[in-house]
């Protein structure tokens, strides 16, 4: 049999994620300096390990109700409320999730399929177009550009609806670029949106690093509230990647249906992980604002040292990622980062792999030492005066 | 600024002042100024080195040691304290609440050395009643920082 014919053309025609590659390389070489890895380079706050070992201790290793338990949910419509002003009843409109990548997927899955149009603004997080495909839906993409900070304008949401449009998928502060979008940014996009009956899916996983402001949700706007999912989690702010956990908030008409498919393919997220995560939202406040803190300082070098290097970036306040502009190296992003790595082993992501509009960037994070900062710095400022 | 700056002396002495100066997005003059600043007044006293000197085969030992004393009058302790840490011997000493009165830090090359040093010098001070000497067997953390752990950045290159 050919299995790859019996494959759902939908799956068959997404193409994998355009990193992998360079993190094959990586695995072949050794002192890499890696400005690539999307994840806190920090240890999940041991406050929070903590709790997820005592449950282990005490023998708690059984299923949650499917939607998470009752106190975690309690203590995230807390949180939702005290951080960003936002009512979510922990009865009905919260659902604890494997991540916010599950939270994504099914928000997803349980409004758009086959004939359906979901816009997806890149560049932005790779799984978004992804999950879209797999849906059966078709992704329309809006190329976001760095003359507006990335950040969403009306126009080009009006430009990419159509009656086929059933969601719209926001992402800030933005994975890949480190935008994010102020009140007055998002009350442009609502004037656009309030009246259509499109799903709003935010994710804003990365809402706790905002080093500009505070950081605005589209469902604060109150004509927004009902018809926006919120998707938010612990792996960025509480360092809590592998622990697998996450949730979305929504009107409890849409977190009902979402609940089914989470409910059959999933049945509930990992019990250790809820059991930490109520322990990160009752007492990991210090340990984020001190993981924000630091993000910050690092930010503020990487980006300084990039323009000094000569690399145009426009500011990102938000996430821990740099999006410095490479044109003037006159290489497509794809080459820069294939030549820096193979000469100076310094590892970024092209901006392309977060949508073709990424093209002429490349993806730097700054989850990582400062003295790996600086080493990098110098390398590629070696790496430009070579070309 | 000031206490953003301390903030940042306190993780990391080692950061450039054009770093620190980007971090705290003022000028390097400004920093070093700042720098100055705290230095004259007293409140940044040292930038000193953590080492673990287990990892070398030099002999080292740090004793804690709880003493007890008879406060006098007009002078409380602090006269007796003085006396105390003048000694270069004693790398630390404070004034504590409970059931005893100076909490001392005494380092030196050997047990011998440092137990010699309490029954020669601080034992026979006239104010102090007696000392507990705990030799130090095992550093786990200091300084907020925590001993005999390497960090190795184990993150696997993942998609995203
Ligand atoms: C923008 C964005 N959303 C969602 C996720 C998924 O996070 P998780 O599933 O770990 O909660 C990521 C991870 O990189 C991300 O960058």
């Amino acid at each position: 049999m050919n299995i790859k014919k019996m494959v759902k053309k939908n799956i068959l025609e997404t193409p994998p994620s355009g990193i992998r590659k360079y993190f094959d390389m990586v695995n072949e070489m050794e002192d890499v300096i890696s400005l690539g890895i999307g994840e806190p380079d920090f240890e999940t706050p041991w406050t929070i390990r903590e709790e997820g070992i005592y449950s282990l201790e005490k023998g708690k290793t059984h299923y949650s109700s499917n939607a998470g338990f009752i106190e975690l949910r309690q203590e995230i419509s807390n949180y939702m409320n005290n951080r960003f002003g936002l009512k979510y009843d922990p009865k009905d409109e919260i659902l604890v999730t494997v991540g916010g990548s599950e939270a994504i997927d099914i928000a997803i899955r349980t409004f758009a399929g086959p004939g359906d149009e979901v816009i997806v603004p890149e560049p932005s997080f790779v799984a978004y177009k992804g999950c879209v495909m797999f849906a059966g839906a078709t992704p329309v993409t809006i190329e976001l550009e760095a003359e507006d900070r990335f950040k969403l304008k009306p126009e080009q949401i009006i430009n990419a609806i159509t009656d086929k449009t059933k969601a719209i998928i926001i992402g800030y502060p933005n994975n890949p670029t480190g935008a994010t979008m102020d009140y007055e940014d998002y009350k442009a996009i609502v004037e656009v949106l309030k009246d259509k009956d499109i799903i709003v899916i935010s994710d804003e996983l990365y809402a706790e690093l905002t080093y500009e402001g505070v950081h605005v949700s589209i469902a604060q706007f109150p004509e927004m509230k009902d018809k926006t999912i919120v998707i938010n989690g612990f792996s960025k702010a509480f360092a809590m990647t592998g622990w697998r956990i996450g949730y979305a908030c929504g009107h409890a008409d849409a977190l009902d249906q979402m609940k089914k498919i989470h409910q059959y393919a999933i049945m509930c997220s990992p019990t250790t992980a809820q059991y930490a995560a109520i322990e990160a939202l009752k007492n990991g406040e210090p340990e984020i604002r001190r993981m924000k803190e630091e993000y910050n300082r690092r930010r503020l070098v990487m980006v300084d040292g990039f323009r000094k290097i000569g690399l145009n970036c426009f500011e990102p306040v938000g996430a821990f990622y740099v999006f410095p502009d490479i044109s003037v190296s006159g290489l497509v992003s794809d080459e820069f980062c294939e030549r820096l790595l193979m000469q100076e082993r310094v590892l970024m992501v092209p901006g392309n792999a977060f949508g073709a509009c990424g093209e002429g960037f490349v993806r730097a994070t700054y989850a990582t030492s400062i003295d790996n900062i600086r080493e990098a710095l110098v390398r590629i400022r070696r790496f430009l005066e070579s070309l | 600024m000031k206490k953003e700056l301390l903030s940042i002396l306190k993780n990391n002495c080692r950061l450039s002042v054009e770093e620190m100066a980007v971090m705290l997005g003022t000028t390097s003059d400004e920093v070093k100024n700042a720098m100055k600043e705290l230095d004259e007044k007293g409140i940044i006293l040292a930038y000193n080195a953590l080492i673990d000197w287990e990892k070398l085969d030099d002999q080292y030992v740090t004793a804690y040691i709880e003493v007890k004393v008879t406060p006098q009058r007009g002078q409380g302790f602090d006269k007796v304290a003085e006396r105390i840490y003048k000694y270069p011997q004693v790398t630390a000493c404070s004034l504590v609440s409970g059931g005893f009165d100076l909490f001392v830090v005494v380092e030196g090359r050997t047990m011998k050395e440092v137990a010699l040093f309490v029954a020669e010098k601080l034992a026979p001070i006239d104010s102090v009643m007696s000392c507990a000497t705990h030799f130090v067997l095992k550093k786990y953390k200091d300084s907020g920082v925590i001993f005999n752990k390497t960090y190795v950045d184990d993150r696997e290159a993942v998609v995203l």
